[in-house]
């Protein structure tokens, strides 16, 4: 009960308004804005009216309790939610000046812009580790078997795996351990050279070493790739993430540069969840 | 208080491994029972027929299965199973070539494009013809079906390519081996397609979405998540049909034909003709000498060991492709 008054209480229009021409200040270019998005599922609005903007190259954190519409939100960002039945979204989300919920855009060319890594690892079965990893490449037309293989062998270095599995390429991607099926997935998304690369708690399923192989390459990739990662750890985000949103109950509450979240959280019920009080 | 507790605590533990072990056995026994119980079954089978065929094949040898005379008149026996064996291929591939792709297709409307409002019913309609009885989709194409098959069918193809291809070219009836395979195809059908779509349904969404996810388009995703993992299933459904079409009986004799001798060699896919397992319906109350019987019992020997040879053959195939698609570029 307590909580939803302070959920209430903890969305001022005005206070948004000045934090978000903070964070505009802070960075160069608006990679995706998302403009008063709501999720549905049904009839049940699983996030609601949320804004938000996020830097090119830049590592932005989703973070908030189990249930409060991280997935949702990140699913709605590659028209994903669609594969749900019954679930729709409306509002706009601009990538690069382009609403990509416009009649006239193809979800399928959106997502080969914005890659996607979910929370459980999932390599195609009957694919061998270089098959999967060239899987988009060869969807998306590409047949010349010298740039497939540098592609490939390229991913692979990226996500960290290549040392680990250069010699065994045509094992089936079921072969690795968890961890290296979760950069396995990277891999295949990074083949497709995303702009932006969406990751549902990536880290989920693996063990301390692998997590932190896998914020390593966060921090690297940002370089070139605007990443947004739901996790459930916020050790995790105050390591990896530029940028941190924090959600409630499909409520966006505070949205800033992570330290700031960290350091000093201007809504309470942030303070309460960051410092482990409820979640 | 300590030594009651304890003792109650022993007593209990020990009635728990007794009781868990007897439950382990009675289980083990009754699982072990179920398994030998199919063994049995192919063992009796096998033997009653292989028994039952020894005089045919004493009086006529392997011939049998090679000739095509077919005469139980006493003094001038003479019997050949060859027609028939044509026949049951025959009609059961025309019945495979309509019917798997149709089933695929519905399998694949059901359980990855229409939308559960219309899939749900839909399977379940599927389900439903699944279960009509043979005879019931034979009595439809005696009185019914076959004047379709004769008129829009076959009458076309004959028009068309009566003149040069031999398949086609014999005046349709409207009874013969082509109208059989069609209402075969229809019998295996919702079949084929039921357990397809049952074996869509296992495919986690996760492999759908990690197609999505690298940009391919529903169709993309089909065949790029959804087919490989599918593969052995759908040779599995598509074996259960042929199996089905192979032995089918009643409705073979409805619409086939029953052609006896050489003459139900067939020369055209219009042509008259007969099953196996027809041939065996239609004459077995009739037999008029223990050779003839032997000879009926002959055919079920063949068809039998058709069946089980077109399973291994199609476990192999099955096996061998999936092992040169996935050891392709090892090399
Ligand atoms: N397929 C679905 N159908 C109906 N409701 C759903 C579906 N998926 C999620 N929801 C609901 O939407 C809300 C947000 O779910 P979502 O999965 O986005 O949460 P989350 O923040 O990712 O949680 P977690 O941290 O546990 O992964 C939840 O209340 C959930 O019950
Ligand atoms: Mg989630």
């Amino acid at each position: 009960m307590e909580e939803s008054m302070e959920t209430k209480e903890a969305v001022p229009e005005g206070d948004s308004e000045t934090r978000k021409t903070s964070i505009e200040k802070s960075a160069e270019k608006i990679k995706v804005r998302i403009e008063n998005v709501n999720g549905w599922y049904g009839s049940k609005r699983a996030i609601k009216d949320v804004n938000l903007d996020i830097k090119e190259k830049s590592v932005t954190a989703f973070i908030g309790p189990s249930g409060c519409g991280k997935t949702t939100l990140l699913r709605c960002l590659n028209r994903m939610h669609e594969m749900t039945p019954g679930a729709h979204a409306d509002g706009r989300v601009v990538l690069d000046g382009i609403d990509i919920y416009d009649k006239s855009i193809d979800p399928v060319v959106i997502r080969r812009r914005i890659g996607m890594v979910f929370q459980k690892p999932n390599p195609f079965p009957t694919m061998s580790i270089f098959d999967n990893v060239a899987a988009g490449l060869r969807l998306n037309g590409m047949r010349n078997k010298t740039i497939i293989r540098e592609i490939v062998e390229e991913s692979l270095k990226n996500a960290a795996l290549w040392e680990e599995v250069k010699n065994q390429l045509e094992q089936p991607g079921m072969s690795l351990s968890g961890g290296q099926q979760q950069r396995l997935c990277i891999a295949r998304a990074l083949a497709m050279q995303p702009e932006v690369l969406l990751m549902d708690e990536p880290t989920s399923s693996l063990d301390p070493i692998g997590s932190s192989k896998i914020e390593e390459l966060v921090r690297i990739l940002k370089d070139s790739v605007t990443i947004i990662i739901v996790t459930h750890n916020m050790q995790q985000a105050a390591r990896v993430s530029d940028f941190t949103a924090f959600m409630y109950l499909g409520d966006l509450i505070e949205y800033g540069l992570t330290n700031q979240i960290f350091m000093k959280p201007e809504k309470e019920l942030t303070e309460r969840y960051i410092s482990g009080k409820f979640g | 208080m300590t030594s009651p507790s304890s003792k109650n605590s022993r007593y209990i533990s020990s009635l728990f491994v007794v009781r868990k072990k007897r439950g382990d056995h009675l289980f083990y026994g009754l699982v072990i029972g179920a398994a030998a119980y199919t063994l049995l079954m192919v063992g009796l089978v096998g033997f009653s027929v292989t028994r039952g065929s020894v005089d045919i094949f004493l009086a006529e040898g392997i011939e049998f299965v090679f000739q095509s005379n077919w005469n139980a008149v006493e003094g001038r026996e003479a019997f050949g199973a060859f027609p028939y064996i044509i026949g049951t291929l025959l009609s059961s591939a025309i019945a495979m070539v309509i019917g798997v792709p149709i089933s695929l297709g519905i399998a694949i409307f059901i359980s990855e494009i229409a939308p559960p409002r219309i899939g749900t019913p839909l399977s379940f309609i599927t389900e439903l013809l699944a279960a009509v009885p043979s005879i019931i989709y034979g009595l439809w194409a005696l009185f019914v079906f076959r004047f379709w098959v004769r008129d829009l069918i076959e009458k076309p193809l004959y028009d068309a390519f009566g003149g040069y291809i031999p398949f086609f070219a014999k005046t349709p009836f409207g009874l013969d081996i082509f109208t059989a395979g069609i209402v075969l195809a229809i019998m295996i059908i919702p079949i084929i397609s039921s357990i397809c779509r049952e074996v869509m349904r296992v495919v986690p969404d996760s492999q759908r979405e990690a197609a999505y996810s690298l940009g391919a388009t529903r169709w993309e995703t089909i065949r790029m998540a959804v087919f490989p993992y599918v593969k052995s299933g759908i040779v599995g459904a598509a074996m259960l049909g042929l199996g089905r079409a192979v032995g089918e009986t009643i409705l073979v004799t409805m619409v086939i034909g029953n052609v006896i001798g050489p003459s139900a060699i067939p020369t055209s896919f219009f042509s008259q003709g007969q099953t196996l397992a027809s041939l065996v319906a239609n004459e077995f109350n009739e037999a008029s000498s223990d050779l003839h019987l032997s000879a009926l019992i002959a055919l079920g020997l063949i068809l039998l060991v058709l069946t089980m040879g077109i399973n291994v053959v199609a476990r192999l195939l099955v096996k061998k492709k999936i092992k040169a698609s996935s050891g392709a570029k090892s090399q």
